[in-house]
Parts: structure tokens; C-alpha cells; sequence
């Protein structure tokens, strides 16, 4: 099985303290470190173990600028065999949509039977594999938590309210959104990025992918961030201050009026 | 004005509680708008679940297929598509049918996409001023949408105040007849269920919820004591569950169970909307965290900075030495 | 005057000379063994390399002392008594057997030099050793079979019990020296039936018992008994010997060499591999251990060398808490696969290739289980090491991505963060601005120049309650007047923990980090309160200034009269000092922190039964922490209750790792309010002379 896994470059939350920055319009970029996206890394790990089982290659994209390269290379590192960084001056800007219509490019110039997806980004809106499935009128699944190979179709698990795993029947070609946990990613160290250090990655443009730069990009977003900011606290929590002793006291008599006593 | 619709979650003839929300949603997009209750389904739970949508919306198009009886995203977007004029917003409940759902049908109606919107702030022309969070609830940011082809709209549970109207007495209007062929590619095998702990959190009145400030498993024993001194039951977030300190059953969450308690103790949770959203019946929430700027304290209604490792001990005594 | 019986090199067995079969035997015992030797050469000689041939005075100075004089031994007091007697036994005997075998074939040999008094001496000797040999192998078979001690027990998941082999090896080591003394006793009683002046016996020896035990048999059954016991002895021994390579018993063989290339230095780890230098990493195909014959020669010949005397096992935190680790087996396991992997019948069947340990052999969690606290190592009396094998297994496991996902991110954070919890670099040293109203800490980073760097290292510049201990090593410093500063936000992780999880690229990279920090900030010495630090900079690091725990500032500063302290109160507080593992069995400083808390005057301070070099691991620093092991119960809880044991109720420690574990299981073992747990700085600052 060919599968095409779409990953994404992001600020990691676990490493970053995500902040604005002074002028308050924007985070803080200053001092950030990125790292693939958390769920497309389980994501690219669950093609690699699809591969492994019933043979077959994976290739991973990204969209983005030439940074965005590292990300393809730890992912290669992994155990992707191909990378593809779509890299465009006029791919700046896109929305999900923007980036759906970038990448069903891609998907097009190649022949692959599954296409990953993470769930979602925590920069993101968990839009473009959806999207990315209706434009290539390919089926598609979201928070996808578990995946079986079966002939010509695959069984996947989908995690729904309550804990529950809602088990469907999808047809191949399809478009999967995989939400973490579905497996365990193997660990990438320094090493095994060196080792793909030197392998070539082709980088395409609007124009390889045949792609009209007014359909992507700002100009054609319909959905733009405007800014950053965070809310005023003022409708937060009453902060019971004091000793100890004090705050015990004050929270006690507050649950022993809410009926949080017995 | 674009027409306006609201897709309905329903679930043995009951609606979800975002149905109301999404008419908040829609009034904070057009304050005189009526829009358009999308219920779609099969037999006498549509039926019912169309009659309840009829106490919140003026009109509620109803579509009765048997292949809509599980809502399948695939199954329910090829009817919606046929459905719903070009131009229109649809609106729905960011959760995982909407995720599977929405952008998908965007495409289909070439309309614009914007999801898990927490608030709307204004229309000017025809570009929607929202609001969105990211990086885990660290930062919102402000977005626009583009509304001149349509839209496609989710936001997020809980975030809009549903207001307790008096009934719409609403209109419902069997669309049936403009759906015919629903057959896809993605067939709905069945729901396999969660397992069942030892406990039921979503019959609790009182919780006592564990976040990552434990640390470590064996710190949740304090939990545990606090909670027999309470009266509570044991409930937490997902990062207890990931790392199965505690059975799924426990975990308070959109993916995990939704609660209704009085009083909800959150204990060294940060308060992600994901965990959020499965608090509702609006308890008196306690915030116990030792970061002042977690989230959880904008919705707590007190909160007490400080290390549940060491607050909770002295407040189980406390609570001991008062029985 | 002819011999008062035949001996066996005149004896014949129906007119076939009975030295035939004696000279036969060897010849068939010793063939036999160097074919087996040869097989068991093969794992060694196909194994990774590891140039252990230098250094041969302390090589050999290890040998006079661990393995000659037996030296930790009486670490258990019965067991290794008895080993003792058995050990020196067999060397004292040794003659005699190598005289009994040419005795079969040559009449009349004696070993040469051994004809005079000499060899009257040898003869007193040796009946003596006879006699304690076979006394020690009653009394070491009553305890193998009805005492059993618990260290012998196999757990289930490690196969079936060895007590049966044990037993067997016992019976051949009795018959040996029965056998050997009724061969004396026997011709004894006949030199006397016959008038000869019988030669002197030692009394109360196996053989006088014999000669006095047998003085009245006819001449016929002595004959018999004579060159009877001759070939029992003669069988048994070269079956003994071909014996030895089959079993635990291989370390009778091995234990020489084995402690010959014994490690000499603690505290360090092995490169990737020998005669591969830092530089040339990248060129490797492979790291660490995958298969067998990954494992360098001393490794496989530590295998060899297990005796199964569980001593390792019996020392080990991890097995102590029911951790899936138990150090004897990794030896036990490892010999039994190479045993398996390369028969002795069967030289073809070589099952090498990609044979994966992991996974069959070892388990992922028993290899992540470890601490690398050292009590195994400190312990072995063969001088099998277990730090290096675990972390070659873990630098497998690494290279092969197979990691626990508790532990892809705190790896992930340091490689991005140069800290394990993805903190900020720029707040590496927030934990300063607590001291400003006293004094200002100056910053190599901001262009500052101090004569000594103060090296804090991840958990104590980022942890809240470790940030304590970085304020009171600063306010040492400062109060004994030393001229010091941080490398701020230039200072990464030591890695320390990252090397030996065996994330090696990653340690490659702090460690250039931290040394280019290092020598560009012109400091002539460094200070570290952290015990994996301080061990990463002298024995990881290279060209750096002189390394020093606070623990050795203290102590000089004391001396000298720059740090003054106050009397301990009189508050019933009774202190015992707990050594870490890396500043302790690692790197000997057992007595300055000892002497730092003897500083204060009437401190009261006990010791635990285990201390200094059989301390007991709090649980592990570093990476350790964010591990998720399966166990019955935390290493701390049970060290707070061995603290408890003692009558203290305030446990000092000089490691922050130790300290977050003391702190945490203090409150799992219920002793709040009852056991404290404090650094050795933050006591020392509490008690300065203001």
C-alpha cells in the first residue's frame, strides 16, 4: 500500500510557553522551538506499521517554508521513505482550504491508496484532511483510533463521546484523520536524523503542481487570523487567598453551601 | 441575509444540548435571523428528536431515511448537499460528528469553513468576526470569515449561552423527498463500548478530578482520601487516562464521560475545553492548581492557587477533624 | 622393600596395565575439555572489541586482591567463608590432583621439588584442605538443600530452580576428596598391616580417618580400594573439568580472567564502541546492543563468570521493589544463550544473524529498569559488570526507536530545550533573583568572569523545591567567600541521565554544548550540588577544570575557618546521611559529606545498616524520573523506612534527585511529620554563623 502522510511544522506546547508578544497582536516567536505536529507523528507512525505488515511505501508532505524541511527529515528518519516539501512564496497565507486544494495537488501528481492526516494541529482547526477528501471525492474518517487492512477496504475505529470507538467499513482510496494514542511513535534521536541528512527532498512549486496562485495563498483565504490576544480574567475564578488555614476554612464553608459536603 | 441552519445532534429522540447553543450562535450572527433546524434521522426517534427541536427553532426540516439512522458523516453531507441552498451557514457542534461532517461539506458547498468558535463578536459586510482559541486554550486569536459564498460554521460546546426560550412552537417541514440515493463508501459497522469501571462519575454529585499535578500515580491515593472524606466519587482528565493511572470510565471529557455533578473538585487540572466539555448542569466548580494562569480558573468559580500534593492532604484532615 | 599395595601405574586388570586406562583417561578428559573451551571461545572471538590489556599492575593487583585474597567475599559473612575454605581448597589441591594424574602411569612421581620436605609439608597441608573441603561440602549441601537461602531462589519468570545443579557439583567436589583420601587411607593401613614404617598422617584428617578406619581389612579389598578410589578420583576429575564449561561452575575457569579484565574505573560508561572515537560516531552502522555478538568479549565472558551466587541481585533496588530486573539473570540469560546459540555438537549451527535480544532474551522494561546505582558491580565478587551491558542494550533500543513514550519527551525536550521539561532556556537561572536582596549571582552568559563555575544542572535550576538547593549551594559559596558564577542560559543539561538511557547523540551534543559554555567562561574550577552532574563532568567530559562536589567545599571551608556553624538545636532531630549513588559507589566521596554534617556541632547523626558502598538507590535521577516502571513499590519508601529503622527522623541527602524521591516517599510511606528529608547545603546554610 502507498500511503501519503500530511504532517505539519508547529510550536510543540509541551517545550514552548506560548505568550503574546509585546505589541500583543501576535505570540511571542522569539523563543520558539518546533517540532512535527503530535497527532501527525502517530499518524505517520501508523503507516509506517500499515507498510511493515502489508508492504508498500510512505511518503510524507508538508507544506511550508524551507524549515519546514526539518520536519520531513525526522519523519524520514522514522522510517518514511520519501519526502515532498511544497514550497511556495505564493503559498503563504493559505487557510485550510488554500492548503486542501495545495496538497489534493500533490496527491494528484503521485498514485497513493491511503492519505493520512493528524487529527488536528494545536495551531490548526482540524480541517484539511476532511477538506482534502471531498476535493479528491475520496471517502474519509476523522479521530481515527484504530486501523485494520482488509482487501481493498480497511476497518477503522473512530473515537466518539464517552470513550466509546465507533467501528467503521471504509473503501480504499480514502482520506484518514488519525487522533493520537492509536499507536506508540518509535523515538527519532539526533542520530537517526543524520542519517537522512543528506538524502535529497524535492521541493514543488505552484507551478510544478500545476496549481493557479490566485486559488491559494492570502488572497484566496476566505478565513484569516487577525490577531492574537488573551481575554480579560475578570469573569475567572473568586482566588480564596490567605493562609492556608484560612483559604480551608473559607472553601469549606462555600462547599458546605453548595452541597459538596456530606 | 444568507439563510441560516443548525444542525442537530440528536440521540434516541433527545437533542443534544448544543442545539440551543447553535441558535446562540446564530443570534450573535444576525440577532433577527430564524434559522433552520436540520434534523435528520430515521423512524419514531426523529420523530421525537423533531418535535424537541420544535421547542427551540421556528422551523425544523425533518429527513426520515433509513440510511441516516446512525448518523454517518459521508451519509448525512451527500444529504445536506442536496438540501440546503447555495449560500446558506450551516452551523454545528464542534465534536467529533461535526468533525467528521464539516469541513467535507464545505468543499461540497464551496462555502467557507471556520471551526471551534468559542464567541462572535461582530458582522460587518459580510465578513464574521470570530473568536477562536489556540495552543491549548494559551492564546484566542480573532478570525474572519468570508460569508458571501456560504459557510460552514462549528463552535465549540459549551461556549455559547443557550438561552431558555419560551417554547418556538416551530414548523417541521419533511424534507424526506429531497433526498433519494444516500449510499457511500464508509458504512457504519457499530459502536463498541468504553469499559465500565467499578464506578458511574456521571451519577456523581460531588467529583473529586485529578490532572497532571499529581505527578505520579501513587499521589492519586490522596485523591482518593479526599474524596472518601467528601463523600465524592474519583473522576479525571485524559492525561491520567493516557498514562492508565486510572480507568477510562474516570475521565471527565469530550472523549471521555460527560458529568453533571453539584460540586466538581478540580484538582491540578489546567481545564482544556476537551475536558471542559464533559461538565455540564453547571456545578460549583473549585480550581486547585498551582498555576495561576491555567485556564481552569476562568471558569472555576473558586479558585485556590496552590500545590495539590500539598493542599489536598491538609484539606482532607481539615474536613476529617470537622466530621 | 617392595610397597606394601600396587600401585596404579604397576596394577594390572587382567593383564591389562591399569596405566593403559591412566594415562587414557586424561588423555580423553583433557581433549575432550579443549574442544569445549574452543566452542566457548567462538561467542568471545566474533564479539565487539574492548582493549582491556593495559594497565597490567592494577589488572594484577585486582587479581591478588579480589580474586586470590578473595576479598569481597565476607561481604556475606557464611557464604563466603565457606567459599573461602572451598576456594583455597581447590588451589592447595590442585597440585596434588596434577601429581595424581601422572601417579597413574609413572611410578613413584612426585611433582618436582616435592620429594623432600617440601612435599612432606605439601602432604599436611593438603590432607587438612582434603578435610575442611569435604566439610564445607556438607555444610554448603545442608544449606543449599534444607536451608536455602532466599538469594538462590529462581523466580518463576526466570525458569526453574538451580538447586539440583548446585547439589550435583557438590557430590562430584565430595567425591573428589573421599575418593582422593581413601587412594592415602587405603595404602596407609596396608603399610601398616605390613610392618613398613608407615609414613607420618596428618591426625584428624579424612586420610587418618580412613587409614584407621580400614587397619583391619584384608590385603585383597585395600588393593582394591586402592586403585578403586585411584580411577573414581580419576574419572570424577576429568568429568569435573569437562563439567565446568556446562554450567555456573565455569567461573572455577573464568573468574581469573574475569577479574585480571575487570573494570577499573566506576562511574564511567564504555564508548559506542572501542576504537570508535566521538567524532567518528556517524559512521557507524549500528549502535549499541541488538544481537548476542553486539556484546563486547568481557561481556560475553562475564556471562561465563556468573556463579549464580545472587549477591548482585540481592544488592539490586530494582529487584528489590519487583521491577522486572534482576542483574543475576541478565548474566544467567546471556550465558544460557550463548550456550544455546553456539553448541558444542553442531559447530554449523551458529544461529546468529538478526536475532533480536530484546523481545526474547530481555525485556524492554527489565533494561529500562535499572538505575545504574552500581550495588551489583560494587557487589560482584567475579567482577561482572552490569551498567555498560544495560546501557549498550538501551543504546539498541534507542536506535531502533523502541523508547517508552514517557520517555520520547523529556529526550525530545532536552534535545530542543537543553532541559527534560522543555523549559525556557532564558529561565535557566530565574532561580537567582530569590537571592538579590543578599547578594547577586554573576552570569558567565551576561559576560561576567568569576574564578569558579557553579554547574546546577537541569532539575535544580527548573524544579521549584530543587531551586532551594540552588540557593543554598550559592549562599555556601558565598558565604565561604568564593568568587563563582552560572552559565545561565548557556548551561544544558549534562546529560548525564541521556547517556546512560542511551540517547548517545544526544549526550555527543550537550556535552559539546556544555564544554564550549565551559572553557569560554574562563573558570578555573567547577562546583556541582548535583551528584550526575558532578559525575558527568569528571568521568563524561574531557579537558575540563577540576571538578568538585559542595559537598568537598564545605568540608575546606569549615577547615580553613571561612564557614562558621552553629550548634545543632536541641530539638530531638536525629540525622542520617544517605549516600547517592553517583557521589558515593561512583566516585568514593562517602566521608566529606560526613564530616560536612559532623561540622555542626552536637548534630546528632546515625547510619543506616546500608551505607556508603551498599546505599541503597532512592530510585533514580534524571531521566528516571519521568520513567513509568512496573513495580510493587517505590525504592524510596522503602530507603525512608530503612532511614525510620534507624531511629532518625531526618534523612540528609546531597543529590537532588535523591531528595525529590526521599520527599515523595515520605508522604507515600504516611511518615509526614514524622521524616524530613533535607539537602546537605540547605543544612548547612540553616546552621551558619549569622
Amino acid at each position: 500500500m502507498d500511503i501519503l502522510v500530511c504532517v505539519k511544522r508547529v510550536p510543540d506546547t509541551s517545550e514552548n510557553e506560548i505568550e503574546l508578544n509585546r505589541a500583543g497582536n501576535d505570540i511571542n516567536r522569539d523563543d520558539l522551538v518546533y517540532s512535527v505536529n503530535e497527532w501527525d507523528n502517530y499518524a505517520v507512525e501508523e503507516a509506517l506499521r500499515i507498510v511493515e505488515n502489508a508492504g508498500g511505501s510512505v511518503t510524507v508532505v508538508t507544506v511550508g517554508d524551507e524549515e519546514a524541511e526539518e520536519v520531513l527529515r525526522r519523519e524520514m528518519a522514522m522510517g518514511a521513505d520519501k519526502g515532498l516539501l511544497l514550497c511556495d512564496e505564493a503559498f503563504e497565507g493559505s487557510d485550510g482550504m488554500g492548503l486542501a486544494r495545495i496538497l489534493k495537488a500533490a496527491v494528484e501528481k503521485g498514485k497513493y491508496d491511503l492519505i493520512l492526516t493528524g487529527a488536528q494541529a494545536d495551531d490548526g482547526a482540524g480541517q484539511v484532511g476532511g477538506m482534502l477528501a471531498a476535493m479528491l471525492d475520496l471517502p474519509f474518517a476523522s479521530l481515527v483510533n484504530l486501523i485494520e487492512v482488509g482487501e481493498g477496504k480497511l476497518k477503522v475505529g473512530r473515537e466518539i463521546e464517552g470513550g466509546n470507538q465507533e467501528m467503521n467499513a471504509i473503501s480504499l482510496p480514502c482520506v484518514l484523520s488519525i487522533q493520537t494514542g492509536i499507536n506508540e511513535p518509535r523515538y527519532v534521536g539526533i542520530r537517526g536524523i543524520r542519517k537522512v541528512a543528506s538524502v535529497e527532498i524535492p521541493r514543488l512549486g505552484a507551478g510544478d503542481l500545476g496549481l493557479d496562485a490566485g486559488k491559494v495563498g492570502a488572497a484566496a483565504a476566505k478565513v484569516k487570523r487577525l490577531d492574537y490576544f488573551v481575554p480579560e480574567m475578570g469573569a475567572g475564578a473568586e482566588i480564596l487567598e490567605g493562609s492556608t488555614d484560612e483559604i480551608i476554612a473559607k472553601l469549606l464553608e462555600l462547599l458546605k453551601a453548595k452541597g459538596g459536603l456530606k | 441575509m444568507a439563510q441560516i441552519f443548525a444542525y442537530i445532534l440528536h440521540k434516541n429522540g433527545v437533542i443534544d444540548d448544543t442545539a440551543r447553543e447553535l441558535l446562540a450562535v446564530a443570534r450573535k450572527i444576525d440577532a433577527s435571523a430564524t434559522p433552520t433546524a436540520l434534523v435528520l434521522g430515521a423512524g419514531s426517534e426523529l420523530a421525537s428528536a423533531c418535535a424537541a427541536a420544535a421547542g427551540a427553532y421556528a422551523q425544523v426540516w425533518k429527513v426520515d431515511n433509513a440510511a441516516l439512522a446512525y448518523p454517518n458523516a459521508e451519509v448525512v453531507r451527500k444529504a445536506l448537499v442536496k438540501l440546503v441552498p447555495a449560500g446558506s451557514i450551516v452551523l454545528m457542534a464542534h465534536e467529533h460528528f461535526g468533525m467528521d461532517l464539516a469541513p467535507g461539506l464545505a468543499i461540497r458547498m464551496d462555502a467557507a469553513f471556520v471551526s471551534d468558535l468559542v464567541d462572535i463578536e461582530d458582522l460587518d459586510g459580510g465578513l464574521l468576526k470570530a473568536v477562536r482559541q489556540e495552543f491549548g486554550g494559551a492564546v484566542h486569536s480573532h478570525v474572519t470569515v468570508d460569508l458571501s459564498t456560504g459557510a460552514v460554521i462549528t463552535a465549540r460546546p459549551g461556549s455559547f449561552q443557550a438561552k431558555e426560550e419560551a417554547a418556538a412552537g416551530g414548523q417541521v417541514a419533511d424534507k424526506s423527498g429531497a433526498v433519494e440515493d444516500l449510499a457511500g463508501r464508509r458504512d457504519f459497522i457499530e459502536v463498541v463500548a468504553a469499559e465500565v469501571g467499578d464506578v458511574d462519575i456521571t451519577k456523581s454529585e460531588v467529583l473529586v478530578s485529578c490532572g497532571r499535578g499529581f505527578e505520579e500515580q501513587d499521589n492519586l491515593a490522596i485523591a482518593f482520601e479526599l474524596a472518601k472524606a467528601m463523600g465524592a466519587d474519583v473522576s479525571c482528565s485524559r492525561p491520567i487516562v493516557d498514562a492508565k493511572w486510572l480507568e477510562k470510565a474516570r475521565q471527565v471529557g469530550t472523549s471521555g464521560q460527560t458529568v453533571k455533578p453539584k460540586v466538581y473538585m478540580a484538582c491540578g487540572i489546567s481545564g482544556s475545553f476537551q475536558h471542559m466539555g464533559g461538565i455540564k448542569g453547571n456545578p460549583f466548580i473549585v480550581a486547585i492548581n498551582k498555576n495561576p494562569k491555567a485556564p481552569i480558573f476562568q471558569v472555576a468559580d473558586v479558585g485556590i492557587v496552590a500545590d495539590v500534593l500539598e493542599f489536598i492532604p491538609e484539606l482532607t484532615e481539615k474536613i476529617k477533624e470537622g466530621a | 622393600m617392595e610397597p606394601a599395595l600396587l600401585s596404579p601405574a604397576a596394577f594390572k586388570f587382567f593383564h591389562v596395565p591399569a596405566a593403559f586406562f591412566a594415562f587414557l583417561i586424561p588423555l580423553i578428559g583433557i581433549g575432550a575439555f579443549l574442544f569445549i573451551m574452543k566452542r566457548r571461545l567462538d561467542p568471545l572471538l566474533k564479539a565487539a572489541p574492548d582493549p582491556r590489556f593495559g594497565r597490567i599492575a592494577q589488572r594484577v593487583y585486582q587479581v591478588l586482591k579480589i580474586w586470590l585474597a578473595q576479598w569481597r567475599h565476607p561481604r556475606y559473612m557464611t557464604a563466603g567463608v565457606l567459599h573461602i575454605l572451598l576456594f583455597a581448597g581447590f588451589l592447595i589441591l590442585g597440585a596434588r590432583s596434577l601429581e595424581l594424574m601422572f601417579v597413574g602411569f609413572w611410578e613413584g612421581f612426585t611433582l618436582p621439588g616435592f620429594d623432600g620436605p617440601l612435599g612432606h609439608a605439601y602432604k599436611v597441608i593438603k590432607d587438612y584442605a582434603t578435610t575442611w573441603v569435604f566439610f564445607v561440602v556438607l555444610i554448603a549441601a545442608v544449606r543449599r538443600g534444607l536451608f536455602k537461602p532466599d538469594r538462590y531462589a529462581v523466580p518463576k519468570r526466570y525458569g526453574k530452580d538451580h538447586t539440583l545443579e548446585a547439589i550435583f557439583v557438590l557430590g562430584l567436589i565430595g567425591t573428589l576428596v573421599v575418593s582422593e583420601s581413601l587412594f592415602d587411607g587405603s595404602l596407609l593401613a596396608a603399610q601398616i598391616q605390613q610392618g613398613h614404617k608407615a609414613e607420618f598422617v596428618a591426625p584428624a584428617t579424612l586420610a587418618w580417618f580412613f587409614r584407621n578406619l580400614l587397619a583391619d581389612r584384608p590385603m585383597a579389598s585395600l588393593q582394591s580400594l586402592h586403585i578403586g578410589s585411584y580411577f573414581v578420583h580419576h574419572l570424577t576429575f576429568f568429568f569435573f573439568l569437562c563439567f565446568l564449561p556446562m554450567g555456573k561452575h565455569f567461573h572455577v575457569i573464568t573468574s581469573l580472567f574475569n577479574v585480571f579484565f575487570m573494570r577499573l574505573e566506576r562511574g564511567n560508561i564504555k564508548p559506542v564502541r572501542h576504537g570508535v572515537s566521538d567524532a567518528q560516531l556517524d559512521e557507524l552502522e549500528s549502535f549499541g546492543v541488538k544481537r548476542f555478538e553486539d556484546f563486547t568479549w568481557k561481556h560475553v565472558l562475564d556471562f561465563y563468570s556468573c556463579a549464580d551466587c545472587g549477591r548482585c541481585s540481592d544488592n539490586c533496588p530494582a529487584n528489590a521493589v519487583g521491577r522486572p530486573l534482576s542483574p543475576r539473570f541478565i548474566s544467567i540469560k546471556g550465558r544460557d544463550y550463548a550456550f544455546a546459540n553456539y553448541p558444542l555438537l553442531d559447530p554449523d549451527v551458529v544461529k546468529e544473524a538478526d536475532y533480536q535480544l530484546i523481545g526474547t532474551v530481555y525485556s524492554e522494561d527489565e533494561i529500562w529498569s535499572c538505575t545504574t546505582c552500581g550495588a551489583c558491580e560494587q557487589e560482584c565478587p567475579v567482577g561482572i559488570e552490569y551498567i555498560d551491558k544495560i546501557v549498550d542494550l538501551r543504546r539498541g533500543m534507542v536506535d531502533s526507536g523502541n523508547v517508552p513514550q514517557s520517555l520520547q519527551k523529556p529526550l525530545g525536550a532536552m534535545e530542543k530545550r537543553g532541559n527534560p521539561w522543555g523549559k525556557m532556556e532564558k529561565k535557566r537561572a530565574e532561580w537567582t533573583k530569590a537571592l538579590a536582596p543578599e547578594f547577586r549571582v554573576k552570569d558567565f552568559s551576561a559576560g561576567e568572569t568569576a574564578e569558579t563555575l557553579y554547574f546546577a544542572d537541569s532539575i535544580t535550576s527548573y524544579d521549584d523545591r530543587m531551586q532551594a538547593i540552588a540557593q543554598a549551594t550559592a549562599r555556601v559559596l558565598h558565604r565561604a567567600g568564593i568568587d563563582f558564577g552560572v552559565l545561565g542560559k548557556d548551561e544544558k543539561d549534562s546529560g548525564h541521565e541521556a547517556r546512560r538511557f542511551g540517547e548517545e547523540m544526544l549526550f555527543q551534543n550537550l556535552k559539546a554544548s556544555n564544554t564550549e559554555a565551559i572553557l569560554a567562561s574562563g573558570a578555573r574550577r567547577i562546583v556541582t550540588a548535583d551528584p550526575h552532574a558532578f559525575n558527568a563532568l569528571k568521568k563524561d567530559y574531557q579537558g575540563l577544570p577540576p571538578v568538585e562536589h559542595i559537598s568537598q567545599v564545605i568540608v575546606r571551608a569549615v577547615k580553613e575557618g571561612r564557614l562558621r556553624l552553629k550548634p545543632a538545636e536541641r530539638d530531638g532531630k536525629v540525622y542520617t546521611y544517605h549516600d547517592p549513588c553517583y557521589l558515593g559507589r561512583h566516585n568514593d566521596l562517602y566521608d566529606d559529606p560526613r564530616q560536612a554534617l559532623d561540622a555542626i556541632p552536637g548534630l546528632q547523626r546515625v547510619e543506616m545498616l546500608r551505607s556508603r558502598d551498599r546505599s541503597f538507590c532512592c530510585g533514580g535521577g534524571g531521566l528516571m524520573l519521568f520513567y513509568e516502571p512496573e513495580e510493587e513499590q517505590r525504592m524510596g519508601v522503602l530507603r525512608v523506612q530503612m532511614a525510620a529503622k534507624t531511629g532518625a527522623n531526618v534523612i540528609v541527602t546531597a543529590c537532588p534527585f535523591c531528595l525529590v524521591n526521599m520527599e515523595d516517599a515520605i508522604k507515600v510511606a504516611g511518615l509526614e511529620g514524622k521524616m524530613a528529608a533535607i539537602d546537605l547545603a540547605e543544612l548547612i546554610v540553616g546552621h551558619l554563623v549569622d
